[in-house]
């Protein structure tokens, strides 16, 4: 196997409130090698967009990375100064943000957060990082460059702001892009669009990518394995296909069967029980025992472990479905 | 938006009718300037010939129609007690006022916005905590009260500092400044200081507050994550977002500080026009007190109009509608 | 959150509770407001009294004690006037023309911000630019500009600070009833043909207090300071009834000479009483402001 561009072990990351200290990533542990797509799924609250952001070391107060390991090529992030990890954001690792309206500064010029963004990370010149910044464009499909430079964010439509966001992140050729719900807030042909796009562009360059997401179905167009979270935790993850095709979890079950197109024309829905439990009041044993059709004692006692299922798949379950064929 | 300047104009013209008319007509029902004019040992005849002179022997409306008839020249009558255009003599006095107004400003500007920042940023360091309690008091300080102590501490019991006047001038394009001598600077700390003080806790207060808001947008994180330098993130997208509102509040409260120059001027006994104001106000003398009058209102009208179009070179989201209106 | 909000005036005063230094400011604004109302039992002597006054003991620093073995705690100024009972005295006014000044002001503010959000059309227009106006000029100089008009006094003081005032709650008071209006339980009562006053002062209002309370408690402060500034520059109350702002007026002059006290100390009241009302109003607004409500 190829040595994964970024390896995550372990990671823990809590919250100080007053109601007492919160786990929202609880011993998450993932690996996306070069050229892969990993889509990470779970409803909001489920604690994937805070995964992202311990991977980049962005967790402020009263957060905090109370554990585990996050390795880049090999190298513990965890363990570099502020200094080391402000130089690799952007550069090493791209963000792309849910809500581009929300993420591009709306007093700067498309220029200016562009230029700046180079000239962070590459020792260049204004004009060329200008350049830089004008081909990024061109490369993502916006049309004429030179002269949406000079624009502000609101001026574009949000599919534009969106592609500018990932002009940005591939710009600098990072080994590792996250994906936060990019394509959530836009239309679903532009969507679309930009998904087939993000696919061309990441296959020629090598570059690995995690997909959070709260859309399955987005996840099983683009992304080569997926993991899906429930409350702070990774409850199964394996290829993409194998996993749709063969759920051993409940929850995997249950938010398949809660899409549309899963179900025959014109049979019911089967949507999971209950709400998402509130990450103050979890429950002792398996977070999903309460909603969960085939929960034991056992699962409202003890919380279940991360097994290997088989080579490419691993599920934390005490009740796995059959995976018949 | 020439409607919107038309009806502006028209609201400040008759602003400037009504509270002419009132001033115009309660001054002379408060008291007669005749008798704190003129010299009682002068005899009879030269008493005549000076009441005369100021047309003070004119039944009141018909004294009313004078100044209305001089208006219409651009002539706001002849101060009583200085026998000179009073229009001439507000003009001669406005740039101390101004000078001490932008230097009051100034400070208020220099020192509030990063103080602010700080606090905003670190909302519960105890220097925050420290900076917050100040600009409450300086918020609360009573602003006639808050000169007489710097007077007391810098002039009296240290004795650095002047008590009072405006020192040693330099024309400037023919305007007398005071900032550019020794003498004239140190006569103008202390009253620029308590000019700034009370703008500098609304400063405080106006970028702790946006600090606080705008450090939670997605656009903050998102500069973060493109790896860009604290200093840039804070100096660049916070501060450039937070100028918006306070560039307008400060704007606006241009004319507080020229109104508020009344206060600090009699204290310092800065010959600006608001000392000017107070003296005529003491020995009524209506034409000055009219025209001050007058002319503060047109100022105001102008500043507001100044502070519009301040307000949509800051913000490229109101320039857009304006545009477009 | 375990603790029982039964009623909102219970939550906020629990709220309001959970900061000390609200809680200090709020008892500190307390006795302030009982030492100006009881000033006659609490001054160690009537200041306006000459029988108690005694010229002899004229400009004596602060724990000085006079012929007859009274002691001057804050010192006397140039008269021989205890300045301790000055004060006491000084802050009467101050706060008695403050406060019946803002509560006009709220009256009139709220009955114009009524009439504005019930009638609309011209009325609205003709009280709501009447506002802007008032708005855009800077208080303190509307104030002094009346006042050279109508010259001294305390009912002249409260006149002009009436009418620099009663925009802020006319505005308010109007903002806050459009919301109300258009909601539905005013619809039925319109619709039940209930009359206008009825609405408006039994439905409508006690839903706009709390933003006009917090707009009060802010404009007594600046009622307060401005009643001061006005009263220093000599245009506000006359000399027989001195307020806090004159007293500091009237020290002016020996302040260079050093005897500092005469100023000092009236300052320092007028300071902590503004600095407790600011403080208190902050904490109401921010327990109010449901943006800030986690």
């Amino acid at each position: 196997m190829i040595a994964p561009v970024l390896s995550v072990r372990n990671l823990v990351t809590e919250f100080d409130t007053r109601a007492g200290t919160v786990t929202a990533v609880d011993g998450v542990s993932l690996d996306v090698g070069p050229g892969e797509v990993l889509g990470i799924v779970g409803e909001s609250g489920s604690g994937k967009t805070i995964t992202g952001f311990s991977i980049l070391g962005l967790i402020d107060k009263p957060g905090r990375i109370a554990g585990g390991e996050v390795l880049l090529n090999g190298q513990d992030l965890r363990t570099l100064p502020e200094a080391a990890m402000q130089k690799l954001r952007g550069d090493r690792i791209a963000m792309i943000f849910q809500d581009p309206m929300m993420t591009l500064n709306p007093v700067l010029r498309i220029d200016t957060q562009m230029v700046e963004t180079i000239r962070a990370h590459r020792d260049v010149s204004p004009a060329r990082a200008r350049d830089m910044a004008a081909e990024a464009l061109g490369l993502v499909g916006i049309p004429s460059p030179v002269e949406r430079l000079r624009t502000y964010p609101h001026e574009m439509s949000g599919g534009m702001r969106q592609r500018v966001v990932i002009a940005i992140a591939l710009m600098l050729e990072p080994d590792l892009i996250i994906a936060d719900e990019p394509t959530t807030a836009l239309d679903v042909t532009i969507q679309s669009q930009i998904l087939s796009e993000m696919q061309r562009l990441l296959a020629a360059r090598k570059t690995a990518l995690i997909w959070i997401t709260h859309d399955l179905t987005v996840v099983a167009g683009l992304a080569h394995r997926v993991a899906v979270m429930y409350a702070g935790r990774i409850v199964e993850t394996g290829p993409v296909d194998d996993l749709l095709d063969r759920p051993a979890h409940p929850y995997t079950q249950g938010l398949i069967s809660s899409i549309p197109s899963s179900v025959p024309r014109g049979e019911r829905l089967v949507p999971i029980k209950g709400m998402t439990p509130s990450l103050i009041s979890l429950p002792r044993g398996c977070a999903f025992a309460p909603r969960c059709p085939r929960a034991s004692e056992t699962c409202h006692n003890a919380r279940p472990e991360a097994e290997d299922i088989s080579e490419a798949r691993s599920l934390r379950c005490f009740h796995p479905l059959e995976m018949a064929q | 938006m020439i409607a919107y300047l038309i009806r502006r104009f028209g609201q400040a013209l008759l602003v400037m009718a009504v509270m002419a008319t009132i001033v115009f007509f309660g001054l002379y029902a408060v008291g007669n300037p005749v008798d704190l004019l003129i010299n009682p040992e002068a005899d009879l005849a030269e008493q005549e010939e000076t009441i005369r002179r100021l047309g003070l022997d004119k039944p009141i409306h018909i004294q009313f129609g004078y100044f209305l008839a001089g208006l219409t020249q651009g002539d706001l009558g002849t101060s009583f007690v200085h026998n000179r255009p009073a229009l001439e003599l507000i003009l001669s006095r406005l740039p101390a006022t101004l000078e001490l107004a932008f230097m009051g400003i100034l400070i208020a500007v220099i020192l509030g916005i990063p103080l602010g920042m700080i606090a905003g940023l670190k909302p519960d360091a105890p220097y925050s905590r420290f900076i917050m309690a100040g600009s409450v008091v300086g918020f609360s300080t009573p602003n006639f009260w808050q000169g007489l102590m710097l007077i007391m501490l810098f002039a009296v019991f240290l004795g650095w500092l002047p008590a009072g006047g405006r020192g040693e001038t330099v024309d400037v394009l023919g305007i007398p400044v005071s900032f550019l001598t020794w003498d004239g600077l140190s006569h103008l700390i202390l009253p620029a200081v308590n000019v700034a003080i009370y703008k500098m806790s609304l400063v405080i207060r106006l970028t702790r507050a946006g600090t606080a808001e705008i450090v939670h947008q997605d656009y903050v994180k998102y500069a973060r994550a493109r790896g860009l330098s604290p200093r840039r993130v804070v100096g660049v997208h916070v501060l450039k977002n937070i100028l918006i509102p306070v560039v307008t509040v400060l704007g606006l409260e241009t004319g507080n500080v020229i109104a508020f120059a009344v206060v600090t001027e009699t204290v310092f006994a800065w010959p600006g026009i608001g000392k000017l104001l107070i003296d005529s106000i003491g020995l009524l003398d209506r034409p000055v007190v009219v025209a001050y009058l007058m002319l503060t209102v047109f100022l105001f009208v102008m500043i507001n109009l100044v502070v519009d179009i301040a307000y949509s070179a800051l913000d490229p989201r109101v320039r857009v509608k304006r545009g477009k209106a | 959150m375990s603790i029982a909000a039964d009623t909102p005036l219970r939550r906020f005063a629990v709220d309001f509770l959970r900061s000390p230094t609200a809680v200090i400011a709020g008892l500190g604004l307390l006795a302030i407001a009982l030492a100006a109302i009881f000033a006659g039992v609490i001054a160690p002597q009537n200041p306006y009294d000459l029988a108690q006054i005694d010229i002899f003991d004229g400009s004596l620093e602060p724990g000085s004690e006079g012929f007859n073995g009274f002691k001057y705690w804050l010192g006397s100024d140039e008269q021989g006037r205890d300045m301790l009972s000055a004060m006491i005295y000084g802050l009467r006014i101050s706060l008695m023309v403050s406060f019946i000044a803002v509560s006009s002001a709220v009256a009139i503010g709220m009955v114009l911000g009524l009439l504005a959000a019930w009638r609309g059309g011209t009325v609205e227009s003709i009280i709501m630019r009447a506002v802007d106006i008032q708005l855009s000029f800077p208080a303190l100089l509307v104030a002094l500009l009346l006042l050279a008009a109508l010259g001294k006094g305390v009912d002249k003081v409260i006149i002009a600070l009436i009418l620099v005032q009663w925009a802020y709650f006319a505005r308010t008071v109007r903002a806050a009833a459009l919301v109300e209006i258009r909601k539905d339980y005013v619809t039925a009562a319109r619709a039940a043909a209930l009359p206008p006053s009825r609405i408006l002062f039994g439905h409508v209002l006690p839903n706009v207090m709390p933003p006009v309370l917090v707009i009060a408690t802010v404009q007594v402060a600046n009622a307060i300071s401005i009643e001061a500034s006005l009263s220093f520059l000599g245009v506000g109350v006359p000399i027989t009834q001195p307020s806090l702002g004159l007293l500091i007026a009237n020290g002016f002059d020996y302040l260079l000479s050093g005897r500092y006290w005469i100023s000092f100390y009236p300052g320092v009241a007028l300071l902590v009483t503004l600095v407790c009302i600011n403080v208190v109003a902050d904490h109401v607004r921010d327990i109010l402001n449901p943006r800030l409500q986690r």
